[in-house]
Parts: structure tokens; sequence; C-alpha cells
């Protein structure tokens, strides 16, 4: 009988959610974060895509769907196919939605440049752009904003900073993108939408892995041993993993935290916001 | 040990409002009372909330506070357990775990192992206890330890070698560990399992408080219990939900489980005392360079 098994494997068994139990955490959390600001109203930003379909399931089911406002976005070069999933996702919950095409403010934005921007800051220009309409129709629908970062693209600072990161409480930020998908398939997510390549849908054609140059199962089993495990990267390598892959991880972990945290404040005084006034989040509420 | 009634009382605090807390723990306390319970257990922290850090000043009190006075009285009715934060004279904060009878405290245990790793920074802002104790109550002799204390599994065997017959421990334990497999969180799972080999080597009843509730993003899942003498569990309250549970906790399953499995009469207190002390003076003069 042996007893050992391979990181990956290690990786595998972490990584399984129990996901009734996952879903009944979230639910909670939704509800009761948002109701201790004497709010019971959820506004999201829908793309088409698996991670803000889990966020719109779940603040369905933790108000009621006719308390969750899904807000689609396109742009002109978005896939038509992303917002005919949106709109599956939309009937089947029953939930609240609002198109906002952001094609014209985007390109207003665009014309008023002086140079050629490139994708990356067409793709921070868009979501940005989003997270402004987003923000308004939260104040206009009475809801927060429920995020829809998932741990992976969190910790690999893939997303952008004021942009599709923004918001006020986010129930899949400790869930890798495979745990993500196992939520969604325990939430009846339309298939459609669950085997789709995973996109920013920035540019026609996007794809994140081909983008980062790897999988999100590798990602995430990777990140699972580094993170959770608190394995050494040598350790990784030694059971199969790529080095340069366990690397690239790694910066790209190193590289983006301060996209995780708030910006610095220069400290002067004995006591500064955050570093030593500390105060919960939740305070008087 | 006398015979008594119990009752869980599972709530949520609201994270640093004292009057809105203490109207809650006199909720519960008549809930019990009218159902006949002996003594009601309140979690850890119940009447501050948990993740305090720099509100911890403005919610601690000296025991003999004005503001405890409605708890005392309830404690005419039934012994009151229950979690604060008590400033002493000097302006230390302890997380402390009170038990009222008749309008008194007959004790009062500090957390001896604040917890500052992980999610916990409880040593920024709070101070250590330093004692484990059983005390004399109507019921028998009992104990009192809070969440972390129970991670060192030193704290019960001397609650336990001192004569606890019940080991009251008071927690607020974030729910964490959502793999798939054992349809509980890792944190319950973990809760229940020393909870279990605590009531059964020490041949004793072991009440498990903890809150429910969401304090910045951070569940506390419940799952409140009593393990007795045997490893049974008695009642355990739901996962995540507010609850209030009763138990019966006898003297009988005492003796029968003690004459079954005598572990409390062979265990060598004074091996323990000696070896410890040995190697409390060897590290001390390793420590000292």
């Amino acid at each position: 009988m042996t007893v050992e098994v391979s990181l990956r494997e290690r990786a595998r068994r972490g990584l399984d959610l129990d996901a009734g139990l996952t879903c009944r955490v979230l639910e909670a959390f939704i509800r009761e974060e948002l109701e201790k600001f004497g709010i019971q109203r959820a506004v999201i930003a829908l793309s088409g895509g698996i991670d803000s379909a889990v966020s719109c399931a779940l603040a369905a089911r933790a108000f009621g769907p006719e308390r969750v406002l899904a807000v689609l976005m396109p742009y002109r070069t978005s896939n038509p196919a992303s917002r005919a999933d949106a709109e599956t996702l939309v009937d089947q919950l029953g939930i609240y939605s609002t198109l906002i095409e952001i094609s014209a403010s985007v390109d207003g934005l665009l014309g008023e440049l002086d140079d050629d921007p490139s994708p990356l800051r067409r793709g921070n220009i868009m979501a940005r752009a989003r997270m402004i309409a987003l923000y308004d129709q939260s104040e206009a629908f009475g809801g927060l904003v429920v995020g829809t970062s998932n741990k992976t693209e969190l910790l690999l600072g893939y997303g952008t900073q004021f942009g599709d990161m923004a918001s006020a409480v986010n129930p899949i930020g400790d869930l890798y993108k495979a745990q993500v998908r196992a939520l969604a398939e325990a939430l009846e997510i339309p298939r459609a939408i669950r085997e789709k390549a995973p996109s920013a849908d920035l540019w026609v054609g996007q794809s994140d892995e081909d983008e980062l140059g790897f999988d999100y199962e590798t990602a995430d089993q990777a990140l699972y041993l580094l993170i959770d495990e608190m394995y050494a990267a040598e350790d990784l390598i030694a059971d199969g993993f790529e080095a340069d892959l366990v690397h690239d991880l790694q910066r790209r972990v190193v590289r983006s935290q301060f996209k995780r945290r708030l910006p610095l404040i220069a400290k002067l005084s004995n006591r500064t916001i955050d570093r030593d006034f500390r105060y919960p989040r939740d305070w008087g509420r | 040990m006398h015979d008594f009634r119990l009752a869980l009382a599972q709530i949520r605090p609201a994270l640093g409002d004292l009057d809105r807390n203490l109207a809650l723990h006199l909720d519960y306390v008549d809930r019990a009372a009218a159902d006949g319970a002996d003594v009601v257990v309140f979690p850890e922290q119940s009447l501050t909330g948990y993740f305090l850090s720099d509100l911890v000043p403005d919610v601690a009190l000296p025991r003999d506070d004005a503001r405890l006075d409605a708890l005392r009285e309830a404690s005419r009715k039934l012994d009151v357990i229950f979690g604060f934060v008590e400033e002493t004279t000097d302006h230390r904060f302890l997380p402390a775990a009170g038990y009222l009878h008749d309008g008194e405290f007959v004790h009062v245990h500090h957390k001896v192992y604040l917890v500052t790793y992980g999610l916990f920074d409880e040593a920024r802002d709070l101070a250590g206890g330093g004692a484990v104790r059983a005390f004399d109550t109507r019921f028998g002799r009992k104990s009192m330890l809070i969440c972390e204390d129970l991670w060192h599994p030193t704290t019960a065997s001397i609650a336990a070698a001192d004569g606890a017959d019940v080991i009251y421990g008071l927690s607020s334990s974030p729910g964490r560990g959502v793999a798939g497999g054992t349809n509980e969180l890792g944190s319950a799972e973990t809760w229940r399992a020393m909870n279990r080999l605590y009531a059964t080597l020490h041949v004793c009843y072991v009440v498990h408080c903890n809150r429910v509730g969401f304090e910045d993003g951070v569940n506390f899942w419940g799952g409140s219990e009593v393990v007795g003498p045997d490893g049974e569990v008695l009642v355990r309250a739901p996962d995540f939900e507010e609850a209030l549970v009763f138990a019966t906790l006898a003297d009988a399953p005492l003796r029968r489980q003690r004459t079954r499995l005598p572990l409390r009469r062979d265990e060598n207190v004074t091996l323990n005392g000696l070896e410890f002390a040995r190697i409390a003076a060897q590290r001390h003069r390793l420590d000292d360079g």
C-alpha cells in the first residue's frame, strides 16, 4: 500500500469542492454582509462568462431574483455569443437586466488620445468604462456591486484595477477557476457558459489561456500548492511541474500584489489609516 | 456532579455593539429559563463580537461595570456563562469567559493562548491570561476554556486534572476548508474531533459553544455541541444558524464511564508536573543562552 501521493494529486483533492456547503456559505455571505449596510439588492456586471454567471446565481439565491440586477455592457467588438449567453442566464434565473453599450463612451475617450493605445490599454479603458456604468446602476437600483473576480485571476493580477476588480463584496474571490466551474455546475449554470473557453472578451478572439500562456487547470494546481499549502517552487518542480511556468506564476503573484491592496499612504502621524488605525470594515454595522 | 439542564445559546453577536448584544443575551437567558435550563452558555466574546482590532478599548469592561448589572440580575434565574473582554485596573484588555450565579461572578477565565497567526491578530490588541483552573459551582466542578486554548491539549488536561466534570469551550471559530468528501467544513471537522477526543480521554462532558454570522467576510459556523464522557454527541446545534439547544448533563454517565474506563484515576499528575517542570527549566536555561 502506498500512502504518498504526488503534489498534483494533492492539489486535485484540495481543489475538489463541496459545492453544496460552499453555496450555503456564499449565499449567507452576500445576504448578511449586504444587510449590514441595510441593503438587500445586488448589482452585477454580467459578461456571459462563468464567473459573473456564478455571482449572479448566488445573489439570486441570497435575495431572490427580483432583487438582482445584471448589467450587460458590450463593446462593439464584443463577441455576440457572450451577450446571448448572458441573456439566457438572465432568463433562467429570472433576474432583472439592463443593457448599456459602452462603445460610444469608450470610442469617445479613445478619440481624445493622440496615440494608438495598445490592446492592454484599450482593455483597461473598457473595464473602467464598465465600472463607471456599473456603479451608476448600483445607485439607481439601490444595490451594492457584487464582484466577479476569482482567486486565480486575483493572484495572477489578471484583471483591471478600479475596473473589473472593483466591487463592494466578492463571493468568489477565494475560489480558484476550477472551483468556480464546480460551483457553476451545482448552480445549474447553462452548459454553453460552463464549457466555453474563458475570455476577458476585450478584443476579437481573445482567450485567457492563450494570453496567459498556460492553462487554468495547471495554474490552479500550482497556485493552490504554492499559496494554500505553502509548498516551495522546488517542491512543485521536483513533482513534475514545468520550472518556467512555476517561476512565471510566482512572478505574477508578486508583481500584482499592489492590485490587491489599497493605495499606499505616506506615513506621517502616529495613527495612519490602515496601518495603525485598524478597524474592521464591518465597524458599526 | 449534580445533574443539570444546560442551554447552548448559539448567537450572532453584533460587532462592537455592547447594547445590542446585551439585549440579545437577556433574550436568550429568558428563553433558556422558560425552558427550564439551570445554566446557559454563550460563545467567545459573545458580548462584543470577535474581530475587534482597534474597537477593543471601546468594548472592554471591568467585571464590576454597571453595564453588566442586567446580566448579573439575570443570573439569579439561572447560571450564565458568557464571553467578554475584561479591562483590568492597570488597563490591560483580556478575552474573558465569566461564570455568573446569583448576581455574582463565580469565576472568570482569561484566554491563555491568544491566537496570532493566519487570519488572527489577537496579541496586537489583547493580553493573555496566565491560569487554567477548575472551579466549584452549585452543580459541581467545572472549567472554562476559550477557543485557541483548546488547540493546546494541555489546557484540557489541566482542567480535567483539577477535577472538572464539564469543560466549557467558548468559541468564535471561523469556518474554512470546503474540500469535498466530508460534507462539513474543515474547521468543523477538526473541532468535532477535538471535542470528542477530550470528552473520551478525560472522561468528562465537553460543551463547545460556537457563534454564527459574518464579520468582514469571515463566517462563523456554529455547530455547538455537548459531548458525553463516552464520546457520544448529546446535542448539536445546526451549522450557520442561530439556535438555542438543550441537554441534560447527568452524573450517572460519568460514574459508569469512569468505572469502565478509569483513565482519570490513573492519570499521573505528579509525573506530568515533574516532567513539565524539568522541561520548563531546561528551556529556560536554553532561552537564556
